[in-house]
């Protein structure tokens, strides 16, 4: 048997509360499937499952919070024998709530909504409700009128009205305001513990964007507007492949124990609208063509923006990328996100003069800043780090 | 198509992208940069969602020059029109 357990989803994340399950007890599950949303302070998120086999024993009902490596459920691994037939196993004991399958895009919605999920019929597979489903009930709330608290929806000398049950209490903080506040708590408690713990130093290197731009311009007009790239994907490429020749910055603690890791998931700090920030990876960053890249990009995202992150997204990042985009400030240097060694960053593009042959030129150019942990590497070899990324891009038809 | 439908098409897509914008205080002849949290994504998700809505294909360079609604939606109109 194998235990499904509580999943740590980043340095920050103590405990979390089991928002639904997506699996029963008998239901077949293949590595990679999502088995059960888990809300933390700063999202949603769906957790999937890494072993395959038969979902045995669900230990605990939605709403409980849990610390993290808490065993949910009990799963019979493919092969091992089927255990013999027993008493139904008692119920899970937390306190329950109404079974209701909603994916988090369209739980956060129907908050703000301020709509019950309970009432709804879900379109999802498995009656799972969605953010359509929500979208469409808030119009049909809308079309309807509602009774007014000064007119009784009764007719004079009807009976009294039966007050209405009041809405079942929310799992978790529904409010934005709370949300946001659970969110910088979060950010808070996992830097202060990068600036305490682990020892930073930075180094920054200007580059000339030229070659690239021009690439990304000659390569967006030939392609539909569906397909376009931005620059950022050049930059998380680049990155990727330039760790490929770091490897000692593609690497996490385990403890005290340094692990590099084979595959390299770059995370990408994406700001959330209202404020606060994910940094959710892409998986084997550096293996994807830059069509694929982009759109796992603008998947990543679209779901972080609406609150549908997966587990492994939050998990699995070995570095982390941040960058200032269009309209921010020239340089930015990044916190390390724990159990992490390093972090990338880009401030806005600028044209700049540079000196190329001899003659001073207009030029786009961007600060590329990297902080690493000092017990792991050293300025020399992330200055050398910098000058990878630096040359990859000088070479964009090659990312 | 008309303006109107083009108006309305524009700031669906916008909703999509910005559902905190309202439409009755946004200012028309203003950077909705300056206006709106949106960042590059953002940007061609925009053009994506007008490509999806009123089937007009902008291209980047053309794009890049388009700072307000007036010119996004005057730019449609001329696209529709021509």
């Amino acid at each position: 048997m194998a235990e499904f357990v509580m999943p740590a989803l980043g340095a920050d994340m103590h405990a979390g509360t089991l928002l639904q399950w997506l699996k029963q007890p008998g239901d077949t599950i293949a590595k990679g499937d999502i088995v059960a949303v888990v809300h933390t302070d700063k999202a949603d998120v769906e957790v999937e499952v890494f072993t395959s086999g038969v979902i045995e024993k669900l230990l605990v009902k939605p709403g409980a919070e849990l610390p993290v490596g808490t065993v949910l459920a009990v799963i019979r691994e493919d092969g091992a024998p089927t255990p013999p037939a027993e008493a139904p196993a008692a119920p899970p004991t937390e306190a329950a709530a109404p079974h209701v399958v909603i994916s988090p895009s369209a739980r956060h919605l129907a908050e703000e909504l301020g709509i019950d999920p309970a009432s709804i019929r879900g379109s999802g597979p498995g009656g799972r409700i969605q953010r359509k489903d929500i979208e469409a009930a808030a119009r049909e709330g809308a079309a309807a009128p509602a009774p007014s608290a000064a007119e009784p929806t009764v007719a004079p000398g009807a009976a009294a009205p039966v007050p209405a049950p009041p809405p079942p209490k929310p799992l978790v903080p529904t409010a934005a305001g709370e949300r946001n506040a659970a969110m910088r708590r979060a950010i808070a408690a996992a830097m202060s513990r990068s600036k305490r713990e682990i020892p930073h130093f930075y180094l920054g290197q200007t580059i000339d964007m030229s070659n690239a731009i021009a690439w990304l311009a000659q390569e967006n007009q030939r392609r539909p507007v569906t397909e376009r790239l931005l620059h950022g994907v050049l930059l998380l490429k680049a990155v990727a492949l330039a760790l490929r020749e770091f490897p000692e910055l593609n690497a996490v603690w385990n403890g005290d124990e340094l692990v590099r890791r084979d595959d390299i998931n770059v995370g990408v700090a994406i700001s959330l609208r209202g404020g606060g920030l994910v940094a959710p990876g892409i998986h084997d960053t550096d293996r994807l063509e830059l069509d694929e890249l982009m759109h796992a990009f603008r998947d990543l995202v679209s779901r972080a923006r609406s609150w549908s992150l997966r587990s492994s997204e939050m998990s699995d990042p070995t570095i982390t990328v941040t960058s200032l985009g269009e309209r921010g400030a020239e340089s930015v240097f990044g916190v390390i996100f724990p159990p992490q060694v390093a972090i990338v960053g880009f401030g806005t593009m600028v044209e700049r003069p540079w000196i190329s042959e001899g003659q001073i030129l207009p030029c786009p150019v961007v600060h590329a800043s990297l902080s690493a942990d000092h017990r792991v590497t050293d300025g020399h070899r992330a200055s050398a780090f910098l000058a990878a990324v630096d040359r990859l891009l000088q070479e964009p038809e090659e990312l | 198509m008309t303006r109107d439908e083009i108006r309305e098409g524009v700031l669906s897509a916008l909703s999509d992208i910005a559902p905190e914008a309202d439409p009755s205080t946004l200012r028309f002849d203003t950077d909705l940069r300056d206006q709106l949290d949106i960042d590059s994504m953002d940007s061609l998700n925009f053009a994506i969602g007008i490509h999806e809505q009123l089937q007009v294909d902008i291209p980047e360079t053309d794009w890049a020059r388009l700072y307000t609604l007036d010119e996004v939606i005057d730019y449609v109109v001329q696209k529709t029109a021509a």
